[in-house]
């Protein structure tokens, strides 16, 4: 992939992340001054359930960008994407946090204290974003560098337990008997599963290598 | 060649108008949004769905002191695109777009158990009974959102003076309609079909419990529960049991949905409590359907605000426990 193919890979990729925001946006904007419906007749619900639907998929594609590079080694340039990938995925997890203190806890600490200890998907859901913020801090380059290629790698396996801890959250937060999480569950656990078994490919491989020229 | 002729295409395949004209303009909405139809195509879901084919049929009423005094309506819009109706699907807009289906004519209602003789009221028949009265009352899903709907029926105690129940009946049970010609009973909604609710005797017989044929002064739209449900406001929703096909009268506590389904959850009682959080959210706020999004959250009251009326119901019991 060239480089000018990269730069606009990646104006269109700011421009898909910033598309649900930006949908919501406007909508709220209509909602507040011409059309009350624009935001649906829950429009609470309708932010909350966007910005969390936002946050789950793009914590997916992110962690799908590693198997799809050692799946197809020419899509390897697709590296140069998990970290703004992973940004608005925290950008779109914060959203969905904000609404919730806002709107569904309406700035009291009293509300937010009771939810986080009595209500497990809340306690599940803060604990996701918890595990997001020192990935966010560490996504720069100097991060890298400062903390080497190997701890900032095992640092960063935390956006499969903040994943994980985000499916969790769903799943307890819809009613008894609806499936409507089965899918990204399916998804996530595809991608759980992706790299141990690419990684006993490489190693297989690596394996068979090393006894042909051993022979 | 092929030619179709018009005897081939049965008329349940053929899409009301209301339904299309709704689907072209919300997918031209979001196509005007350009890259963010992709996440906007999907999330105009839970905006503005297509409609079932609403029945329009006015109902002569009259008014009622049981309707609840200074409220705000919720429109009309909402009452019939934003419900729980799980036999045609699991999403809020479902009912709404697959209801269209369901057949309201002919229909009865069978009436057995510890009654004095097993009868059946057909529809039409009960529309006549009393006088339909207009009743503007609140209404509290467990999920935690509210709306203020003014339904039209006539207490359900007049009903069931007509079903002659036996002294020994202590509880009644409502069941729903369950039929899959008429509709999806979707395997994913978790429910084991018919829908069954059901109420304490002096639960049915307050004046406040209507046996409800309409709302906004016209027939219920088939996915609000057409053509004949029970609506009891001080309790949580999904205990206002809709598209009734059968009532029995019982000597113990009737098995019902939800709390089969989900015991530590979903209790008989259900009343509107906001000391008793449901296990996995709060009970003490909801969210007003309809109001603006900076606006929506409010103080949910006990009894749904109907304590003056039902507290009695319920002296010397356990809310907490009893829920």
């Amino acid at each position: 992939m060239s480089k000018r193919g990269i730069v606009a890979l990646k104006i269109l990729a700011h421009a898909a992340c910033l598309a649900p925001i930006a949908w919501l946006l406007w909508h709220l904007y209509l909602s507040v001054t011409s059309d009350p419906t624009a935001l649906g007749p829950d429009p609470t619900h309708t932010v909350t359930f966007s910005t969390g639907r936002g946050t789950l998929r793009l914590l997916v594609i992110t962690l799908a960008v590693t198997p799809v590079r050692r799946l197809i080694p020419k899509l390897a340039w697709l590296g140069r994407f998990r970290r703004v990938l992973g940004l608005y995925a925290f950008f779109y997890g914060s959203l969905h946090l904000l609404t919730y203190v806002w709107l569904y806890a309406g700035w009291s600490w009293a509300a937010m204290v009771d939810d986080i200890s009595q209500r497990r998907f809340i306690t599940a859901g803060l604990a996701a974003w918890l595990m997001m913020v020192p990935l966010a801090l560490t996504s720069t380059t100097w991060s890298i560098r400062k903390l080497g290629g190997k701890n900032w790698n095992r640092l960063h396996w935390l956006t499969y337990t903040a994943a994980i801890s985000g499916v969790v959250h769903y799943w307890w937060g819809v009613k008894t008997g609806v499936k409507t999480p089965l899918t990204i569950t399916v998804v996530l656990g595809i991608l759980l599963l992706a790299r141990p078994i690419l990684r006993w490919r490489q190693d297989r491989t690596a394996l068979r290598v090393q006894r042909s020229e051993a022979a | 060649m092929l030619i179709r002729t018009k005897g081939e295409i049965p008329s349940s395949e053929i899409t009301p108008k209301s339904v299309y004209m709704n689907r072209r303009k919300f997918m031209a909405a979001a196509a005007a949004t350009g890259l963010a139809a992709v996440a906007g195509e999907s999330a105009s879901r839970l905006l503005r769905p297509s409609s079932a084919q609403a029945a329009e049929e006015k109902l002569t009423t009259v008014k009622s002191q049981y309707s609840t005094p200074g409220l705000t309506l919720t429109p009309f819009e909402d009452i019939t695109h934003y419900n729980n109706f799980y036999e045609f699907g699991v999403n809020k807009d479902d009912p709404a777009k697959n209801a269209g289906r369901l057949k309201t004519r002919p229909w009865t209602i069978q009436v057995e158990g510890l009654v004095k003789e097993k009868k059946t009221f057909d529809i039409d028949t009960l529309l006549k009974m009393k006088p339909l009265e207009d009743r503007i009352y609140r209404f509290r899903c467990v999920e935690a959102w509210s709306m203020v709907i003014p339904w039209v029926g006539y207490s359900l105690s007049e009903f069931i003076n007509a079903c002659e129940p036996l002294p020994s009946a202590k509880y009644v049970q409502f069941i729903s309609l369950a039929d899959s010609k008429d509709e999806l009973l979707p395997w994913n909604a978790g429910i084991s079909w018919p829908y069954s609710e059901g109420l304490r005797m002096d639960e049915a017989m307050h004046p406040l419990t209507l046996l409800t044929f309409g709302l906004y002064g016209q027939v219920l739209p088939n996915q609000d529960g057409a053509p004949v449900r029970v609506v009891v406001p001080w309790k949580y929703g999904f205990k206002s049991a809709k598209s009734i096909v059968k009532i029995k009268f019982v000597k113990n506590q009737p098995s019902t949905t939800w709390n089969d389904m989900s015991p530590n959850e979903y209790g008989f009682y259900s009343n509107v409590n906001p000391n008793r959080d449901h296990p996995r959210w709060s009970q003490k706020r909801e969210r007003v359907i309809g109001a603006p999004i900076f606006r929506q959250l409010q103080p949910t009251l006990m009894f749904n605000g109907y304590g003056d009326q039902v507290a009695s119901l319920y002296n010397g019991m356990n809310l907490i426990k009893e829920y």
